[in-house]
């Protein structure tokens, strides 16, 4: 019953070997064993999202995957976001938004929306608003989420010009940002 | 909380699964999605010694159409359904495609399952309501390569229990017919939650916009989703799509059921939200 597993996990591009008992969340060996502490804890039911990484790229809860279950994924944690010159972009555009107070939601956040962007890069606002209300933030309102999340995609889209969709002035755009 | 100590198995066939789940007898589970199963093992809800994983095993994912009708495999994931293109999950069956906007949140759609969430049986998931409005099939293996099929009208016992044997596997879902004018609508707390009462509504529509038959279905008003013969005779007898007809069917449906009162909502509140839900369903799938 206290079985240990040998097991291989890909996280952020790196391979790690471990022994882990089967009852370990994702979450646990990702904090615990492989001292990424980016990526937090809450619920552990999978209603929070403080949890949220992804899996071969998409959003997942990572306390509700036991890591055994993570072999042959790539996982992607908040440490992944930021490059040798510091923060990535949807950091910084949280930061000027001011979408975390406390902080701790915001690892999940970020791993939701940076999941939910490359799935959906001209996201109207509803379309944030409906992918951010996966997660829960006691501090800050969510507006500023919504918000920076909005950005990161607006920037994301000016920086590629028209080669990757419609051009960043489009009338056509319905989001609001006043 | 930690979830229990259990014992890991990774199955590599379904009769391996199947045989392995024999086995080790009441103690052992098979483990999909997680998304269920991994919430109740972290309450302590549920302690299987053992998980069978059966996420591996091949050719139980993928949507696709025969004479039989459209087969989803269990091990697909809600939101592979919800990305589905029209080419897999065309007009007769876009309502399972919308349906999945209802289920959970974009990371517990990632990994949740059909079959997991058929397996499971909650009264207001989306996909054992959508299993009984649209008469589908379960086919299931077990011991000794046995294969067998269950109609969703006898899978659902109420209260989280099904007719699956501990020992057998779910390896198919087959929606036999086409449901062009089919729509699910709830109502919950918060976007995501559990429905409160989720209402889900197949209509036999005319070319000419009468009505003249259709399935209503309701979850969250009893142990199990049900149908509601009552509000289905008002369909029967038919009549122009429009307000007078949907507000008949929604108002024998309200008058039919005897929901649970619960933290969610008392039985009078219920029987409202499925009265208003059913009249959007109405509109909803008429205007398909
Ligand atoms: C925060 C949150 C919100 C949610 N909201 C909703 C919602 O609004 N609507 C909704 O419908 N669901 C919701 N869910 C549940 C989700 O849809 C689950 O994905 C689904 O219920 C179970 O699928 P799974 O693959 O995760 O199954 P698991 O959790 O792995 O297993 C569930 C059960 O099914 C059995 N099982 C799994 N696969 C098979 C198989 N092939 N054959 C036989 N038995 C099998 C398991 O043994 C277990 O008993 C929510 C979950 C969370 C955490
Ligand atoms: S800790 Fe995983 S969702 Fe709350
Ligand atoms: S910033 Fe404090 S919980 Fe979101």
């Amino acid at each position: 019953m206290t079985d240990r597993l040998l097991i291989t996990l890909t996280v952020n591009g790196e391979e790690h070997e471990l022994l882990t008992p089967a009852r370990r969340t994702l979450v646990d060996v990702l904090r615990h064993d492989l001292h990424l502490t980016g990526t937090h804890v809450g619920c552990e039911h999978g209603v929070c999202g403080a949890c949220t990484i992804l899996v071969d790229g998409a959003p997942a809860r990572a306390c509700l995957m036991f890591a055994v279950q993570a072999e042959g994924r790539q996982i992607r944690t908040v440490e992944s976001l930021a490059g040798p010159d510091g923060l990535g972009d949807l950091q910084r555009k949280f930061s000027e938004h001011h979408a975390l107070q406390c902080g701790f939601c915001t690892p999940g956040f970020l791993m939701l929306a940076e999941g939910f962007l490359a799935d959906n890069p001209e996201p109207t606002r509803e379309e944030i608003r409906e992918a951010a209300s996966s997660n829960l933030c006691r501090c800050t309102g969510y507006q500023t989420i919504v918000d920076a999340i909005g950005a990161c995609a607006d920037e994301r889209r000016a920086s590629c010009g028209a080669v990757c969709g419609r051009p960043a002035d489009d009338p056509a755009d319905e989001r609001s940002r006043a | 909380m930690k979830p229990a100590a259990f014992t890991y198995h990774r199955a590599r066939d379904v009769d391996g699964a199947v045989d392995l789940l024999s086995e080790l007898g009441d103690d052992a589970k098979i483990i999909a999605g997680g998304q269920s199963l991994v919430p109740m093992m972290n309450f302590r809800l549920a302690r299987p010694a053992h998980l069978v994983d059966v996420t591996a095993l091949p050719g139980l994912s993928g949507i696709s159409t025969d004479e039989e009708g459209l087969h989803i495999g269990p091990l697909t994931t809600h939101r592979a359904v919800e990305t589905a293109p029209d080419s897999l999950l065309g007009p007769d069956h876009a309502v399972l495609r919308e349906a999945m906007a209802w289920v959970g949140h974009l990371p517990i759609r990632t990994l949740g399952t059909v079959g997991g969430s058929l397996a499971h049986g909650d009264a207001t998931a989306e996909w054992c309501l959508l299993a009984v409005l649209l008469d589908a099939r379960v086919v299931v293996r077990g011991p000794g390569g046995a294969q067998r099929t269950i109609e969703a009208a006898d899978l659902f016992l109420g209260f989280y229990m099904t007719t699956l044997a501990p020992d057998e596997v779910i390896v198919d879902v087959v929606f036999p017919r086409p449901a062009p004018h089919c729509a699910l609508t709830e109502f919950a707390e918060r976007a995501g939650d559990f429905a409160a009462v989720a209402a889900a509504v197949d209509l036999d529509l005319a070319a000419d916009g009468t009505v003249r038959g259709g399935r209503v279905a309701l979850g969250g008003v009893a142990p199990a989703p049900v149908r509601v013969p009552e509000a289905e005779a008002v369909l029967q007898n038919g009549g122009p799509a429009g307000p007078e007809l949907f507000a008949a069917c929604a108002e024998a449906a309200e008058a039919a059921i005897d929901p649970p009162s619960d933290a969610d909502g008392s039985s009078d509140y219920r029987r409202v939200l499925a009265r208003t839900l059913i009249v959007r369903a109405c509109e909803e799938a008429a205007a398909r």
